[in-house]
């Protein structure tokens, strides 16, 4: 159903309208961040009449003596342990929960279900509570540490799925080959469950990314604060007065996620789909 | 004894690989939930013991907090609203998309980017230039001869910048429709062509009705994940959910609540209402659904 002739180029004109309207505003904060301050504001025109790197510089200072480059490592590092966590933790569930049979394995399942759809705020507060009572306050332990313990389901889910269009016959050959369960999952199942397992790394890694709550609510030490918050105290303390520093940093927070969309679009894309056509 | 023996010789090893879920499970949702539910009936601020107090924290909810139901109207306001608005935008791209054209999956990618970023700290702060009294959507305004005003300042206007917001996210949703839309065979198009039907006639009998299955888990979704959105709120209006509260969304008044009052008793009964409310909704959607999701077979 190819469309042909000169109205093809009549649906193209609005989608790619459409296009430039959603990317406007990133656009703009493009071109805005090589702008000078003042320019910002007075001058209508997208383009920078000078082209300037201050506003980097300026930025990536960061706030009192903390830079930029403390709020990145410390983002990735959180990120990185998240990811980490939940590929060991989810992958093992997702394995028992597909492959072993063992007591009360539906009605886990069950409830593994159920505690997707749970707003996070019914066990935020307790949380808070226990984890200051551990004194894990300002460490990243209540960032990551949950994550080595399968609290995201849907990665469970996700995985369950991709095992259970694996054949069995697979399982049976390497079972006859004296293979036992535990050597099965590292060996066979993990390796061919691959794309189910960069599809759960790059969502891990963008939700962990974009992630403010938790951060806001376990971190006050700026020393130890990711990149979410670092932008914030920025804005706090700076006033409305440096936009330009401002946009420069924000822009370079969202390119570790853009990074991620341009290499694994596909995984991102299909596991979006999964999720609503089989589920 | 033989019976315990052959108990843990048949499930150990599935129990070794649940047991990271099944701790977690226990330690981080389990146990915090029923201690929640217990500290939703007391006062509590972290220093001294629990307090019991039975009802009252829900009593005072729905009587006396002014500054709740402020909390509850605007969150409604966001998710009728931004929701529909949200997956309307999305099915309309998909159908767009799918009219057979090329460059699909470039144009896919484009109109997914803002989802990727939405729900980020650096984007909401760019939407508080953008809205601001100096910002980019009075200055493209101003072009076209019409006086804006800072739409973040004014109670009318303040929580339409957030919901503008959410429906510039639609990516996620589309990338679903179309792949639902992938799923209609092909030759119930070609067929109602012979049979003489239009392109409404076929949007209408055959696109809609197969994809109200799709419809229903976006829906689903959206609703969900709209009654817990918290950045964007508590970024734009930095922290306050003014002006005159007309941002205050539910999870942000909870937050203040927690932990700038520290009336962890009050914050987790909001929590609980938050559980009940979001379930009596979802309920109500899979309810209705028998009278509008339509299913092959």
């Amino acid at each position: 159903m190819v469309i042909r002739g000169p109205s093809k180029l009549l649906y193209h004109i609005p989608i790619l309208a459409g296009c430039l309207i959603m990317l406007y505003p990133l656009i703009w904060m493009f071109f805005s961040s090589f702008k000078d301050n003042t320019e910002i504001f007075t001058s209508s025109s997208l383009f920078p009449s000078k082209i300037t790197f201050d506003n980097y510089l300026q930025g990536w200072k960061g706030v009192s003596g903390v830079t930029f480059g403390t709020f990145f490592t410390n983002t990735f590092y959180v990120t990185g342990m998240s990811i980490v966590g939940t590929l060991i933790s989810c992958s093992m569930a997702a394995y028992a929960f597909s492959r072993l049979d063992f007591a009360l394995k539906k009605v886990f399942f069950a409830i593994m279900l159920t505690t997707l759809m749970l707003p996070f705020h019914v066990t935020v507060i307790p949380q808070y509570i226990m984890f200051n009572k551990l004194g894990w306050i300002n460490t990243y332990l209540p960032l990551y540490l949950p994550k080595f313990f399968a609290v995201e389901g849907f990665f469970i889910f996700l995985i369950v799925q991709f095992i259970r269009s694996l054949p069995r016959e697979l399982d049976q050959a390497a079972a006859i080959d004296g293979c036992g369960p535990i050597r099965m999952y590292w060996y066979l199942i993990l390796p061919l469950t691959l794309p189910a397992l960069i599809t759960t790394t790059i969502f891990t890694f963008i939700w962990t990314w974009n992630d403010f709550f938790s951060q806001l609510l376990y971190l006050s030490d700026i020393r130890l604060f990711t990149v979410a918050l670092g932008l914030r105290m920025f804005t706090d303390s700076t006033g409305e007065s440096s936009w330009g520093a401002l946009f420069a940093m924000s822009l370079l927070s969202l390119i570790p996620v853009f990074l991620m969309f341009i290499f694994f679009q596909r995984y991102l894309i299909e596991g979006i789909a999964a999720g609503g056509v089989k589920g | 004894m033989d019976a315990l023996r052959a108990f843990v010789r048949n499930n150990w090893v599935g129990y070794l690989f649940l047991s990271p879920w099944l701790i977690g499970f226990i330690c981080l949702s389990a146990f915090p939930m029923g201690f929640s539910f217990y500290l939703s009936f007391t006062q509590y601020d972290m220093m001294n013991a629990p307090n019991w107090i039975g009802l009252s924290n829900y009593a005072e909810m729905f009587t006396a907090d002014r500054k709740f139901m402020a909390s509850m109207k605007v969150t409604a306001n966001y998710v009728l609203i931004g929701v529909p608005l949200q997956l309307s935008f999305a099915l309309f791209i998909a159908l767009m998309l799918k009219r057979g054209i090329r460059g699909l999956q470039f144009y896919r990618a484009i109109y997914y980017v803002p989802s990727l970023f939405g729900g980020s700290v650096a984007i909401a702060l760019l939407w508080r230039q953008l809205f601001g009294g100096d910002g980019l959507v009075n200055s493209l305004l101003l072009k076209v001869g019409i006086e804006g005003m800072n739409w973040l300042a004014n109670p009318g206007t303040a929580l339409y910048t957030l919901i503008i917001l959410a429906i510039w996210q639609f990516g996620a949703s589309m990338v679903i429709f179309l792949a639902g839309l992938k799923q209609i065979p092909n030759d119930l198009y070609e067929s109602s062509k012979i049979d003489g039907a239009g392109r409404y006639r076929q949007f209408s009998s055959i696109t809609l009705p197969l994809l109200t299955p799709i419809i229903f888990f976006n829906l689903v979704m959206q609703v969900i994940s709209a009654f817990q959105a918290f950045t964007s709120s508590y970024i734009v209006s930095g922290g306050s959910g003014g002006p005159l509260n007309s941002t205050l969304f539910y999870t942000l008044y909870l937050y203040q609540q927690g932990f700038t009052n520290f009336l962890m008793g009050y914050a987790s009964a909001m929590a609980w209402v938050l559980l009940l409310i979001i379930a009596f909704i979802t309920a109500l959607i899979f309810l209705s659904s028998g009278k509008w999701v339509f299913y092959q077979e």
